[in-house]
């Protein structure tokens, strides 16, 4: 079971509260666990990533165990961390500055 | 009696206001979408309570809302917006050719018999539709073949901000573009062409006399004369009297003829309403007096409205899609400001008051008439 925590606006567009637990198949890649949230939450599209190329949005970021995932390809495998459930894979909006 | 209802999009959430036909006690319900812009919001004239909105962000891109029982409740609906074909390029800030880039959606406009046909207008300029209640949309384009490659955004944006359905002949529809300026279609949207003559843009072009590239700020019409078309440009009011076929001024005697909004009286099409702007370098209103000008003529000759608004240290802004008209008599005008004023006229604007003082930045305002 992969646990996803929203940002603030995309859980409440989604009518999520707490995290997303997900059921992944094997390799768990960023693109898959991507790929699973929409399919469970369908309004979350184009919401990440863009709808046709699957390129993340600029100010979305990608975080888990610590590293920033944000500028890996969407083949790279999530830490072990991860996929077990031990860790979550966080999805953040990026600072606005200021 | 009849109810007003007030559809208010801001930068940080939409806001539904509404009241009875006397319109002094107004009820305030929201922010929906907290924290988003909420561009525009409109309903549909065939089924009022169909309500669409555009909800952006620059995190998390563009979402469009309906709701089907006059704003209660809301579902997102399709938010791909998706040039048709390859999308080809426009003009950029250093003259080079850019690739056509979706980024929001700026108005919203149902169709006048039809509630599960919507038209939207977006950044890049394009305009899609849907006939599936906003599920799906498609893009027409053929506006962008009537010389897409010469237009260029300005500091704004280049938006497609204003989509006039012609009452009478659903086959002709006109649209303004910011940076861009006016074009028409009489085929349903098949072909456009370019509606621009008579324009002066002395300062903004080389050519101040160009086809395309005009700023143009609104464009107004009143549903019994679709044939007669109020402009308010960057700088300049204009009037034509041929749909869009030609333009002349009618700024007349107005302290500026620079501003944003335009809109014209539910009852008598000679009317129109703007709302002076210093200047394009100084973005609020002359001496500090919010002023709405008046004009029952059509232009040329123009008259202050200021009872019940600030006549001194106001220097708040209002945007292009944040004036609306109802449908009651005598007319209702209101309009909201970029300092999170809306304020009402329940008298054709002779006098006006506050309906909210403290929302956040006004993007837009909608009025309905219901039953």
């Amino acid at each position: 079971m992969i646990r996803v925590v929203l940002p603030y606006h995309l859980r409440t567009l989604a009518r999520i509260a707490g995290e997303v637990h997900l059921e992944v198949g094997s390799p768990v890649t960023l693109g898959s666990v991507l790929s699973a949230l929409e399919m469970s939450y369908p309004v979350l599209r184009g919401t990440i990533r863009d709808h046709t190329t699957l390129k993340r949005r600029s100010f979305v970021r990608f975080f888990a165990c610590k590293e920033d995932l944000s500028l890996e390809p969407p083949e790279t495998r999530l830490p072990e961390a991860v996929v077990a459930g031990a860790e979550p894979f966080l999805i953040v909006g990026a600072m606005a500055g200021g | 009696m009849s109810r007003i209802r007030l559809l208010v999009g801001t930068r940080k959430g939409a806001f539904i206001l509404t009241s009875d036909g006397k319109r002094e006690r107004w009820e305030i319900n929201g922010p929906h979408f907290a924290g988003w812009e909420m561009y525009h919001l409109k309903g549909s004239p065939a089924q009022p309570d169909r309500l669409y909105a555009s909800q952006t962000s620059g995190w998390f891109g563009q979402l469009i809302q309906r709701s089907n029982d006059g704003g209660k409740t809301w579902e997102a609906v399709g938010n791909e917006f998706k040039y048709d074909g390859v999308p080809g390029t426009h003009k950029w800030y250093d003259g080079t050719q850019h690739p056509w880039e979706f980024k929001r959606i700026w108005h919203l406009e149902p169709s006048p018999t039809d509630p599960d046909t919507v038209y939207a207008g977006a950044e890049d300029a394009a305009l899609f539709r849907s006939v599936d209640g906003g599920r799906t949309w498609q893009e027409f384009p053929g506006l962008r073949s009537a010389k897409g490659h010469l237009w260029q955004p300005g500091a704004g944006g280049m938006g497609l901000h204003t989509i006039l359905l012609d009452p009478q002949d659903p086959k002709k529809i006109h649209i303004a573009i910011s940076a861009a300026g006016v074009f028409r279609t009489s085929d349903g949207g098949a072909t456009w062409q370019p509606a621009n003559q008579g324009l002066k843009s002395l300062y903004e072009l080389p050519d101040p006399d160009a086809e395309v590239g005009h700023c143009v700020h609104r464009i107004a019409m009143h549903p019994s004369r679709p044939q007669v078309l109020f402009m308010q440009k960057h700088w300049d009011v204009m009037r034509s009297d041929d749909a869009g076929g030609s333009w002349r001024e009618v700024s007349g005697n107005l302290p500026s003829d620079f501003g944003f909004p335009i809109d014209v009286h539910a009852h008598q099409p000679e009317t129109i309403y703007v709302v002076p702007i210093k200047s394009d370098s100084e973005h609020f209103p002359p001496d500090g007096k919010l002023r709405v000008y008046r004009s029952q003529s059509g232009g040329n000759e123009w008259e202050a409205l200021t009872k019940g608004l600030p006549q001194q240290d106001c220097y708040v802004n209002v945007l292009r899609d944040a004036m609306a008209v109802d449908r009651l008599e005598p007319c209702g005008i209101y309009f909201g400001t970029t300092g999170g004023q809306v304020y009402g006229s329940a008298d054709n604007g002779d006098t006006w008051n506050a309906i909210v003082r403290d929302f956040p930045a006004v993007l837009s305002v909608e009025a309905q008439t219901l039953p």
